[in-house]
């Protein structure tokens, strides 16, 4: 394989590991650019959409009907998680309400291992066979998995920037994030703006748990902690709270990745993570803010 | 009708609003006075729901509004441009617009109305695509009133609109509060620059560390020996 190649294979790879980032970050962006909540359980959303695709797929149901029903199940649950968990903390101060986000994702991934046992399970029967097919272009093999990932994520992206820019709802997430007084005085129904944005967030959660169980082939109940720390550390990077930052630390953070891999020797390859967070902590010491925040000025 | 009757505001232990009463009658324009602290912005976030009340109620058109979001106090008719302004700077003036328009539904009558503001405000409408942030101080005041104007209220709420504009500005800025009252709207207005609101208001009421101490027509408060010399400079 020539140097092209090479790196033709590793930008495939990198795309969709940080789309599936991407796609985890949004949701995160979104939730605290309105409420300055970190919401912790947003990863296991992804957990509880792979269980879900998991058992709905034994119906024999069928693949399409599955992927629906998962998609609706996970933003319904994003939701229900509001109105019970986060909506009675809500103006509680910041460590109350990260707090009470770390609780839900206890009780959630308890209530998983408690009832369906921490054993992981294969997440072979689920996806369909195509997705395993690997495409050999040249020199660079890609997988339909990965490609689906990209497309699937380029769509959603384009529907979601429609959304924030066409409609009266979308504007109203954005002023909402801005500045969520004058977002009452004008007279924008905050409540239906954040159940907006969980339900927005949570279902781009499950269908990006949906990829990241293809990829891996497995699920279990604590499979959320790592794609949500990445996710995490993405939208730090690219500037907490904006959408366009958190897609844009994704994507970074995903090239950052699969480069570090390829160009760092087999024996340090596995510190891949401890490079991701240094890169963090370069990132923060040049820019606070991250690279698309702006210095929020402290609000009175 | 508003009407607030002995309404008391606390922020954690700090006793805010010390058991406030007053009115503000339809077509009415009330100025509320008062030095830095005294308690007027915290009138306004209560009328506009923004905050609790320990004690006491407010009433608009025989209404409660101890039970109401902020956005129903919006449906209500009653809106605010706050101090400081609060526009969102990373919208353009357009959708700065539409978002004071969010309890309303009927295409037609907002785009009326935005042709309203734009008569009031020529300089919105030439900056209609261009973001917020990049307006002046003074422009920003325009849309956070015209952002108000746009939920067609009864009521406008306005806090310190004056606050930190050059003259000329604050001039523009006060003929516009002028003409909205012509035009048959009611305001209630928060000031420090006693001078200017006595001289367009019906009435006024003198607030002091959480309690209002004077109450009277504008003609008798700009008269009065002691807002003479407190707030009008001696």
């Amino acid at each position: 394989m020539g140097p092209v190649d090479y790196l033709l294979q590793q930008t495939m790879n990198a795309f969709s590991l940080g789309s599936i980032y991407a796609l985890v970050a949004i949701g995160l962006a979104m939730v605290f650019g309105i409420l300055r909540l970190i919401n912790f359980a947003h990863g296991d959303l992804m957990m509880v959409a792979c269980y879900s695709a998991f058992f709905l797929i034994t119906t024999g149901i069928g693949f399409v009907a599955t992927l629906i029903i998962t998609i609706i199940t996970t933003l319904l649950l994003g939701v229900l998680m509001e109105r019970l968990a986060y909506r009675p903390v809500r103006g509680a101060p910041d460590v109350i309400m990260l707090l009470t986000s770390l609780a839900v994702s206890i009780f959630l991934e308890n209530v998983f291992i408690m009832f369906l046992s921490p054993v992981p399970r294969s997440f072979r029967g689920v996806s369909p066979a195509f997705l395993d097919i690997v495409n050999h272009w040249g020199a660079v093999s890609v997988s339909n998995i990965n490609l689906a990932t990209i497309g699937i994520t380029a769509v959603l992206f384009v529907l979601l920037l429609l959304f924030v820019t066409r409609t009266r709802l979308g504007i109203q997430m954005r002023a909402t994030s801005e500045d969520l007084m004058a977002a009452q005085l004008v007279g924008i129904n905050i409540n239906a703006v954040i159940m907006t944005a969980f339900a927005i967030g949570s279902a781009m959660a499950g269908i990006a748990g949906m990829l990241w169980a293809a990829r891996l082939g497995k699920i279990d109940p604590l499979m959320g902690f790592i794609p949500l720390l990445k996710a995490f550390v993405a939208a730090v990077i690219g500037g907490f709270g904006s959408l366009a930052g958190a897609v844009l630390g994704a994507y970074l953070l995903g090239f950052a990745e699969i480069f570090l891999v390829g160009f760092l020797p087999p024996s340090l390859s596995s510190y891949r993570d401890a490079f991701v967070f240094v890169l963090l902590i370069i990132v923060l010491l040049v820019r606070p803010n991250g690279i698309l925040g702006s210095s929020e000025r402290e609000k009175v | 009708m508003l009407s607030l009757e002995n309404v008391h505001v606390y922020y954690g232990n700090i006793h805010a609003l010390n058991g406030i009463s007053l009115h503000v009658d339809d077509g009415e324009l009330v100025t509320l006075l008062g030095s830095n602290g005294a308690g007027k912005s915290t009138c306004l976030h209560a009328i506009s729901r923004l905050l609790n009340l320990r004690q006491g109620t407010i009433r608009y058109r025989g209404e409660d509004f101890s039970r109401l979001s902020p956005y129903e106090v919006v449906q209500r008719g009653i809106s605010q441009a706050p101090e400081g302004r609060h526009i969102f700077s990373g919208l353009t003036v357009g959708e700065n617009l539409l978002m004071g328009a969010s309890q309303r539904h009927n295409r037609l009558e907002i785009e009326s109305d935005l042709q309203y503001v734009h008569s009031l405000f020529p300089v919105l409408k030439e900056r209609l695509h261009q973001t917020a942030g990049t307006l002046s101080g003074g422009e920003q005041q325009m849309l956070a009133i015209g952002r108000a104007l746009m939920s067609k209220p009864r009521l406008l709420l306005l806090d310190e609109p004056s606050l930190g504009l050059a003259p000329i500005m604050v001039q523009t800025i006060f003929a516009v509060i002028q003409k909205v009252r012509q035009e048959g709207g009611t305001v209630l207005l928060v000031e420090q620059n006693a001078r200017q609101a006595l001289e367009i208001a019906d009435r006024g009421y003198v607030l002091e560390t959480g309690s209002i101490m004077l109450e009277g027509s504008a003609r008798e408060l700009r008269t009065n020996a002691a807002v003479e010399k407190a707030y009008l400079g001696g």
